[in-house]
């Protein structure tokens, strides 16, 4: 009966978004406010009929209910609870209701905004309207989560084991709010061109929701490269996966797009690029969407596929994504970009930045869609890490390079002799760092020491910038103490971004260039080395788990002088159903780096029982998931900015009729 | 269900390359090996190396390809070797060729014509000063960065236009 009350929900839930698109634009169009405010009316109940099914569904999982196919499919009895709930999002049907909730509790957020104006708020919660309809109704008619099976299971066939991992239970929630926080500055962006004012104050608006949304897939896409780290047992962090590079496209278009809503917001300019950003941002947020869940590529993070329904989705994507590139390139052309500046400004080195995104976004989505292509042509292909490397590399130290300079320059005309006098010192850290890496540390690895240069030269660029803001050394203390809690804190935000970004460089060109790794056959007893330290297997006992056998491995690292550097317990599991086994990496932090063990099949049986043994020391890796978090914290912190929060008031009702674009 | 094959496909991979009982005696010619595997598709795997891959195809590979690299065989050699028998899908660093023309090009492509716009923007005449209504600009002042007070006050005076029309 629950389950029916979830389904009626989630029906309840697509009228709800059709009414919310159809009162919206009809109010819009006939400036009937009564008529608009009941399409944000309709953007709540959807947004609670949709909570509602996903309570059910939540709750079907928590019970155990296998008459609904889903849980039977996607759950077990036997699962520890915060995997039954997570269960709720891991499968396709699971994961189109998290997309749907996200989907119109951002149209309830917008709903809720005070700070936009009437004409904007009601076009976005109509579009927001039109695509909660398209996926609500894909779900509802394709997909329906809460669809009862004619005979029960007993058991189900439980989640994949390879996601019964913490990581991964709060991965989807995370790339979800990112991905289809899109869809908030897609909504708004149509709106806008409807309007026909993409401007400053358009670009005030759109920041924030395209912040939270970046902030969010940052998270996401961070815990999902955490996940893989240690999970798939590789040692390796980012595998240029189809599933990875799917994340990576919208999240490096919202990147271009924060940036070119400061050059919107602050001058005016780019309003038609930043616009097409914004559509773009979401396209490709559903391009994943779409990746991830056809399978028409092969992919190693490949679950709950369904090529059938693929077509479907594709459908919904066209749709919405045409519909809105349509729109934009109907619109476009009227808007007036009127701005000049020079070509040393700061505008520029922001136009830089945009170009060398968008060029990234291109690398990577014709590789991710290179097989198809040539699948188009009858022919076999593909291309792989080497391939992104070769060309994602020259192309962000070109963007790297210009990084410091930009928030140096002043708008529309920068003093570039002042820039490159204010940077001297941090190139020659850089420099320094660089070339002193390669002097000193064995084996020599020349990219990897251009890599920590970079690094170096984007933290000292950022703190630069910083000192600069704070006015230190040229002021007072008690002056640079009352700058740092007086000054926007979206500039703090973009520092805190800029140094993570400089971290990550720094960790991930170390760990590329100086990872060390060891394999080997060993019994009870037996010992390798591994760079520095020496590996012995103790002994290896069986342990049996909640869903799962386990052989548990107990090895002891020592570092050279013989003191303990690592007292391991990596596991390979064998679960109870479908007999899949996994590996439990044993992880020991040493400061910034990694030691990393793994405990692989049995090679002899019998009294002379021997494993494969498998260790890396991973140099730095910390630095690669901690510059992400501090990339979305600097995210938060800009979020809390006040002038985000006030959102600099509201533009005049009165004004709507001249809203009417210019015919 | 049609979701095992990919996830024995993911756990089949657990990097076998290091296997100790496969590896060349002279250190250069395993690294040569190695960056190899990582170049080259495990073809039954879900899009892994060889390197990675626990497969017997890979195993196969791994050994043909060290045996060529023992008898003096070149990296370009081995690739055009593994092309010849498995054709370019094989290969992870797709070969310049026509084909793949757009693929290499297409990103600095758009890079380059990205930086053109920009420049050629610069040689067009100024164009004439944002129409925006005086009434405008004051309002834009307020709303780049004035004073809290003012900005609270606006919305305050705007909060019950729309429900007078």
């Amino acid at each position: 009966m629950i389950a029916e009350v979830g389904s009626f929900a989630l029906v309840l839930a697509f009228c709800a978004s059709l009414a919310q698109a159809g009162l919206s634009f009809a109010g819009r169009a006939r400036r009937d406010a009564t008529l608009t405010g009941g399409g944000e009316g309709a953007a709540l109940a959807a947004f609670a009929a949709i909570a509602i099914g996903y309570g059910v569904l939540i709750w079907a999982f928590v019970t155990s209910d296998f008459s609904v196919a889903n849980v039977a499919q996607n759950s077990h009895t036997e699962k520890p609870l915060i995997y039954k709930i997570a269960g709720a999002w891991g499968s396709h049907e699971g994961s189109i209701l998290l997309w749907c909730f996200m989907l119109t509790g951002y149209g309830a957020a917008i709903a809720l905004a005070r700070a936009l104006p009437w004409g904007l708020k009601a076009l976005a919660v109509g579009v927001q309207g039109c695509l909660g309809a398209l996926f609500i109704g894909y779900m509802v008619f394709a997909s329906n989560p809460l669809l009862r099976i004619a005979d029960p299971a007993v058991e189900g066939h439980s989640l994949n084991p390879l996601l019964q991992d913490p990581a991964l239970a709060a991965h989807p929630p995370f790339l979800y709010a990112g991905y289809v926080g899109m869809s908030v500055v897609f909504s708004l962006a149509l709106a806008a061109l409807v309007e026909g004012r993409v401007d400053a104050a358009w670009a005030r608006w759109v920041r924030p929701w395209a912040l939270a949304a970046w902030s969010f897939l940052t998270i996401g896409i961070t815990l999902g490269s955490f996940w893989a780290y240690y999970e798939l047992g590789w040692g390796g962090w980012w595998f240029w996966d189809p599933v990875e590079n799917a994340s990576l496209m919208p999240w490096l278009m919202a990147t271009a797009l924060l940036h070119s809503a400061i050059v919107t917001e602050k001058r005016g300019a780019l309003a038609a690029w930043t616009a097409f950003l914004a559509i773009g941002a979401f396209t490709l947020s559903m391009l994943g969407a779409f990746l991830v869940r056809s399978g028409v590529l092969t992919s190693v993070h490949a679950f709950a596929v369904d090529p059938r329904r693929g077509i479907l989705l594709l459908g919904v994507l066209g749709v919405a994504s045409g519909s809105g590139f349509a729109l934009f390139a109907w619109r476009a052309p009227r808007l007036k970009d009127s701005q000049v500046f020079a070509p040393i400004s700061r505008e520029s080195a922001l136009v830089v930045n945009n170009i060398i995104l968008a060029a990234v976004t291109v690398t990577v989505l014709t590789g991710t869609l290179w097989p198809l292509v040539l699948e188009a042509f009858g022919r076999q292909g593909g291309v792989g890490a080497p391939y992104y490397n070769t060309v994602v590399g020259p192309l962000m130290a070109v963007a790297f390079v210009v990084l410091p300079a930009g928030p140096l320059l002043a708008w529309k005309r920068g003093d570039a002799r002042g820039a490159i006098q204010r940077l001297t010192w941090a190139a020659a850290i850089a420099a320094a760092a660089g070339v002193a890496t390669y002097a000193l540390v064995d084996p020599k690895r020349a990219m990897s020491c251009v890599g920590i240069g970079f690094g170096v030269w984007l933290v000292a660029g950022a703190l630069e910038e910083a000192a600069g803001r704070l006015r230190l050394a040229r002021a007072p203390l008690a002056e640079s103490a009352r700058r740092f809690t007086a000054l926007p804190r979206g500039a703090w935000g973009m520092t805190l971004a800029h140094i993570g970004l400089g971290l990550f460089i720094m960790g991930a060109a170390v760990e590329t260039g100086w990872r060390v790794e060891t394999a080997a056959v060993l019994t009870q007893g037996g010992a390798t080395s591994l760079g520095p330290y020496h590996v012995r297997l103790d002994s290896v006992t069986v342990a049996p788990g909640p869903n799962y056998d386990a052989e548990q491995a107990a090895i002891t690292v020592t570092d050279r002088n013989g003191a303990l550097a690592c007292d391991a317990r990596p596991a390979r599991r064998t679960y109870d159903v479908g007999g899949v086994t996994t590996s439990r990496v044993a992880l020991c932090l040493h400061g910034l780096d990694d030691l990393y063990i793994v405990i692989g099949e049995r090679r002899a049986a019998g009294p002379n029982s021997a494993w494969l043994v498998r260790g890396f020391v991973n140099p730095w890796i910390r630095l690669v998931f901690l510059g992400p978090l501090l990339m979305a914290l600097g995210g938060a912190i800009s979020l809390s900015d006040r002038r985000l929060r006030i959102a600099a008031g509201r533009r005049r009702p009165l004004a709507a009729p001249v809203l009417a674009p210019a015919e | 269900m049609t979701r095992w094959p990919v996830i024995l496909g993911a756990l089949l991979c657990l990097a076998a390359a290091a296997d100790p009982a496969e590896r060349l005696p002279n250190a250069a010619q395993e690294t040569r090996a190695r960056t190899l595997f990582r170049e080259t598709r495990c073809l039954v795997c879900q899009g892994e190396s060889i390197d990675e891959s626990d497969a017997t195809l890979a195993a196969d590979l791994r050994r043909v390809i060290r045996q060529h690299i023992a008898a003096g065989a070149s990296d370009g050699q081995v690739r055009a070797f593994l092309a010849a028998r498995y054709g370019d899908f094989v290969l992870f660093r797709p070969r310049i060729t026509w084909t793949n023309a757009l693929l290499w090009g297409g990103p600095f492509i758009v890079a380059l014509a990205g930086l053109g716009l920009l420049v050629f923007r610069e040689r067009r005449p100024p164009t004439p000063a944002p129409d925006l209504s005086p009434e405008e600009e004051a309002r834009l002042e307020v709303l780049n960065g004035a004073s809290d007070t003012l900005t609270t006050e606006l919305s305050f005076k705007n909060a019950s236009g729309l429900t007078e029309r």
